[in-house]
């Protein structure tokens, strides 16, 4: 591993953030679409730390992925409601276009993606763990570098699914990228994707072989990831090759 | 900054606030016990355990299952800070303190300032040794009572609660010497060095 010296000893500076537009992903899910007053450039799979300060000085603060492309014009934040929660109960339901927003970032150096990677990138999402992979997929889409990609993606319900329009427009046009919902709780009405969680028997049947060494990013709830995880390793692919990012339920 | 701070709109849960004088700044209560690993968690049996200790090319000591069972076992009850802001208070852990297994091997003091903790996964992670010694610090195999949970580290984990939690590194297997200091993964990575959660040194710079 190249440590880049230079960057040793560098604090990540608090700062401000505009809030520009908020998007309704699904009931539960908002995108915060962002302008920090100094931009800067992130790996995708990165994220930031985002700080509230009540009246009386209290602050709390939570880790939140990012997921837009670094070569967009506006940071986005994908948020789930945590019920109990402290934080993102505030981002989804009380924070305003107008608002501003402190944070600072990015942060993290290892769950991120190089584009300059050839080896097929296998994305397994759970619920709003999709949120870093969709950074990871919009920027293959900016730097048209289609090395193969594939998304597994599982949510409760077909409303539960966020991104789900972007995503099948992008694999409508890539005939390199396969994207695969699975719906664990309900299913609508002539849905023709997979039911059921995702489990080993399922990892063995769809996505990369492991004979084809894919570069595989799993992020979603602690369970989901050990159990993908885990599924996957006994299922051949090389444990070195596999990057978690777990959810925890930290509000 | 010139602005004042203040979140538009924001009230605080008072429940998962950091009035208790035991929550370092920037952290919140949590009775869960939240998992965060970097890769798969590794299935390892007790059978095929070993630890060792090296200081440079030489191993200074290595201990089966059975061999780290029968040293001296000390139980602690501390308070945990994960640098993702959850703190867990008042947990019990068992396992044989830093002091207790550089006794084992002979050592008066420690032959070097620093340590690396190798961990099966390629885990790292760096600590200066005084903070292993005094009992501040040890090599767990029990939670609450019981055999440490795959997933949280075990079968033997390192337990430095003085320091956020990624410095108490999982599935720990080799411990190395070192003369000088070097950064382990998170270290490498954009985390803090040190990692005093009551400085708040999560980042690099913090």
């Amino acid at each position: 591993m190249v440590i880049d010296d230079s960057k040793q000893n560098r604090h990540i500076e608090w700062q401000f953030a505009k809030v520009r537009e908020i998007v309704i992903e699904t009931t539960r899910v908002k995108t915060l679409l962002l302008e920090p007053v100094r931009p800067f450039h992130h790996l995708p799979g990165q994220h930031v730390d985002v700080r509230l300060t009540a009246e009386g000085g209290y602050h709390a603060q939570r880790s939140y992925s990012i997921a837009s492309a670094p070569e967009d014009d506006l940071l986005a934040l994908t948020v789930e409601r945590v019920a109990d929660g402290e934080v993102s109960p505030y981002l989804v339901d009380e924070l305003r276009p107008g608002d501003k927003l402190e944070l600072r970032g990015p942060i993290g150096g290892h769950f991120v993606w190089d584009a300059g990677a050839l080896d097929p990138l296998y994305l397994i999402a759970g619920g709003a763990g999709v949120t870093p992979l969709m950074a990871m997929l919009r920027h293959r889409k900016k730097v048209s570098r289609p090395v193969p990609a594939m998304l597994l993606y599982s949510a409760r319900s077909c409303p539960e699914l966020i991104f789900r329009i972007e995503l099948d427009a992008m694999a409508r046009e890539d005939t390199a990228l396969q994207v695969a919902y699975t719906l664990t709780r309900q299913q609508p009405d002539g849905w023709h994707g997979h039911c059921g969680r995702i489990d080993k028997k399922r990892l063995a049947s769809i996505g990369f072989p492991p004979s084809r060494a894919p570069a595989i990013y799993i992020c979603g709830p602690t369970g989901f990831v050990e159990t993908v995880s885990s599924s996957l390793v006994e299922l051949g692919y090389d444990s070195a090759r596999i990057k978690t990012e777990r959810f925890g339920p930290s509000g | 900054m010139n602005e004042t701070p203040i979140s538009r709109g924001f009230k605080p849960k008072r429940s998962q606030g950091n009035s208790d004088p035991r929550i370092p700044p920037g952290q919140h209560l949590t009775t869960d016990f939240p998992i965060l690993s970097a890769g798969p968690t590794p299935n390892i049996k007790v059978a095929d355990w070993k630890l060792a200790l090296q200081l440079g090319g030489r191993l200074l000591g290595t201990w089966t299952w059975d061999e780290f069972e029968a040293l001296p076992q000390t139980t602690i009850k501390v308070d945990i800070h994960c640098v993702t802001t959850w703190s867990k208070l008042d947990t019990s852990w068992r396992g044989v303190t830093f002091d207790d297994l550089f006794k084992a091997v002979g050592l008066s003091q420690p032959p070097e300032p620093y340590v690396m903790a190798h961990c099966d996964g390629g885990y790292t992670t760096n600590v200066p040794v005084a903070d292993l010694m005094s009992g501040k610090s040890m090599i767990a195999t029990r939670f609450e009572g019981l055999p440490i949970a795959p997933a949280h580290g075990g079968p033997a984990r390192l337990l430095v609660p003085h320091l956020y939690f990624w410095k108490s590194g999982k599935w720990v297997r080799r411990l190395r010497f070192m003369p000088g200091d070097e950064r382990g993964f998170w270290e490498a990575r954009g985390y803090h060095n040190y990692g005093d959660p009551w400085k708040e040194q999560r980042y690099d710079g913090d």
